[in-house]
């Protein structure tokens, strides 16, 4: 995107320009998300340690700094077991739809005004498109591992996942119908210059405890990681995983969750934008105050898990259903008459 | 010609993955090619300009309708060879509809009539996205039309529940107010216990 221009100057054809910087621009962003996913992992760990009056890992590198890639040596060397009775194809295809669709969410995510693979007009719902496919690699794996166990936790995680999505769907509906686009960028530039119009200080505020609390449920962390509960499935939908095959599962969870931080930024909290528009405020890059806010998020994700204890299945059913559903359905019509009674939509 | 070679590789896959539904052995397989087979026609969509309609074709039928599919096929305890027993009796009206859609397609195909060559067709108007052409087209131009469908799918939703809500007497269920209202000193009760005694 960015690079387009100057390979031009160099004499390319605009298609072959286009191709290089995007394919650059792709795999710079996919090693930067892994890389921070690494930290973030680590930073996880702290802070439930913290939490605990526990230290956490602090053997591997200063400050344990490189665990996360100890780890990563650590699974990717171990031998990956195939369960004799597991249907092959599928089990193996399972953690790989589950990474790649963690992954290919992130491309119409906006970084800066222009930073962002494909800047299509629909981004919105090709995020809520791309997180409701999510469920597929769970729902495979689960059945593939050929376990009472996995198939159990996949039937679990499935259903809470369907049931979320669909108070999501009214949560973006509310966010659009303000920003008055489907477009990521737009939407960001709606609430520009700074925190008097992020819609988190609106009529949209309830929206985003609500957002949270089902970012919380679609992406299966506590207290809604019934899908893995390990007192009563063992390791849920991915016990028969082991050495890659679980790596992906776990980077593909915990990239959704790090997607759901930075949907949470740009849709309530200005994306890119600084926090009050003054001088040494706004001279800092919009990816830094990005990257800021998703680690916010990142860090109540994990305040929560290590606070709150775990949901029981129908009251979590209950909670999506019946007190969500109706609060989120009853917001797109007080806020699409709220916006009409003050005259932005006609 | 690179979205011609695009059309073609999605059309392929479709029609491949929309010959494995019907040919796959394993009932799971079926429904994950129905889904290759659904990403595919989205892709299509997209190749048109008209990606509004991609992205709700994939939101329904791939993250709504086909888990749900995915969810009774897996939970069926299907027998192979329960299923092949039946065949060669079920096979003469296979055959027949069969033929009969054959036919039927045949007939439509010799009086197929080919337009001169078309224009590229555009999803959208030019100034305003897809998005909100369509809005447009369907909130005024076809606002009845769409009431009525919206209602059809009310009574039809409403007509599930009614069919699979019971209520069965004797089942306790909890109480959520209930749950929130009580305070310690109705739950819990501090006896003095005499050492001998117990409670009585």
């Amino acid at each position: 995107m960015l690079l387009t221009p100057w390979l031009q100057s160099l004499g390319l054809p605009y298609a072959a320009a286009w191709l290089i910087s995007q394919s650059v621009f792709i795999v710079i962003l996919s090693v930067a998300l892994l890389v921070m996913l690494a930290f973030l992992l680590l930073f996880d760990r702290k802070v439930w340690a913290a939490v605990q009056i526990r230290r956490g890992p602090n053997v591997v590198g200063a400050f344990g700094l490189l665990q996360s890639f100890a780890d990563f040596i650590k699974f990717v060397l171990k031998e990956a077991v195939v369960p004799a009775g597991a249907n092959k194809g599928v089990f193996l295809l399972a953690p790989l739809v589950a990474f790649t669709l963690a992954l290919a969410a992130w491309a119409v995510v906006p970084l800066n005004p222009g930073w962002v693979v494909a800047d299509i007009n629909v981004g919105i719902l090709y995020l809520f498109a791309i997180s409701s496919l999510g469920v597929y690699g769970i729902i495979m794996g689960g059945w593939a591992s050929n376990s009472k166990y996995a198939f159990l936790g996949s039937l679990r995680s499935a259903a809470q996942m369907v049931s979320y999505e669909v108070s999501i769907g009214f949560i973006l509906i509310t966010v659009l119908l303000f920003a008055g686009s489907l477009n990521l960028s737009a939407i960001v530039r709606a609430q520009a210059p700074d925190i008097r119009h992020w819609f988190v200080i609106s009529p949209l505020f309830p929206m985003f405890i609500l957002f949270f609390v089902s970012a919380l449920a679609e992406t299966n962390r506590p207290p809604f990681d019934l899908p893995e509960a390990e007192s009563e499935l063992v390791a849920g939908f991915a016990v028969e995983y082991s050495s890659t095959p679980y790596l992906l599962f776990m980077c593909g969870e915990y990239l959704n969750v790090v997607l759901m931080c930075a949907m949470a930024s740009i849709l309530f909290f200005g994306g890119w934008l600084p926090v009050v528009d003054i001088w040494p405020l706004n001279v800092v890059p919009g990816v830094i105050w990005l990257l800021l806010k998703i680690w916010f998020f990142f860090f109540l994700f994990a305040m929560v898990k290590a606070i709150v204890p775990r949901y029981r299945y129908d009251q979590l059913m209950r909670l999506g259903w019946k007190v969500f559903l109706p609060i989120s359905l009853a917001w797109v019509l007080i806020s699409a008459g709220y916006l009409f009674a003050i005259g932005r939509i006609s | 010609m690179w979205q011609a070679i695009a059309f073609y590789v999605f059309a392929a896959v479709i029609i491949f993955s929309a010959l494995m539904v019907i040919a796959a052995r394993n009932p799971v397989h079926s429904v994950l090619f129905l889904i290759l087979a659904f990403l595919n026609a989205a892709a299509l969509f997209v190749l048109l300009g008209a990606e509004f309609l991609a992205w709700i074709l994939v939101i329904v039928y791939v993250g709504a309708v086909a888990v749900l599919f995915l969810f009774v096929v897996m939970m069926l305890d299907i027998d192979f060879a329960a299923l092949r027993a039946g065949f060669m009796q079920y096979l003469p009206i296979g055959a027949l509809a069969g033929l009969v859609i054959i036919s039927e397609l045949v007939v439509v195909f010799l009086g197929w009539a080919t337009a001169g060559p078309a224009t590229t067709p555009s999803a959208t108007m030019p100034g305003i996205s897809n998005t909100e052409s369509l809005g447009r087209i369907i909130y005024t131009d076809y606002i009845f039309y769409f009431q009525t469908a919206g209602l059809i799918l009310l009574v039809a939703m409403i007509g599930a529940i009614v069919l699979t809500l019971r209520h069965k007497p004797g089942v306790k269920r909890q109480s959520i107010r209930n749950q929130v209202r009580r305070v310690p000193a109705e739950a819990i009760e501090l006896l003095e216990v005499k050492p001998g005694q117990g409670v009585t």
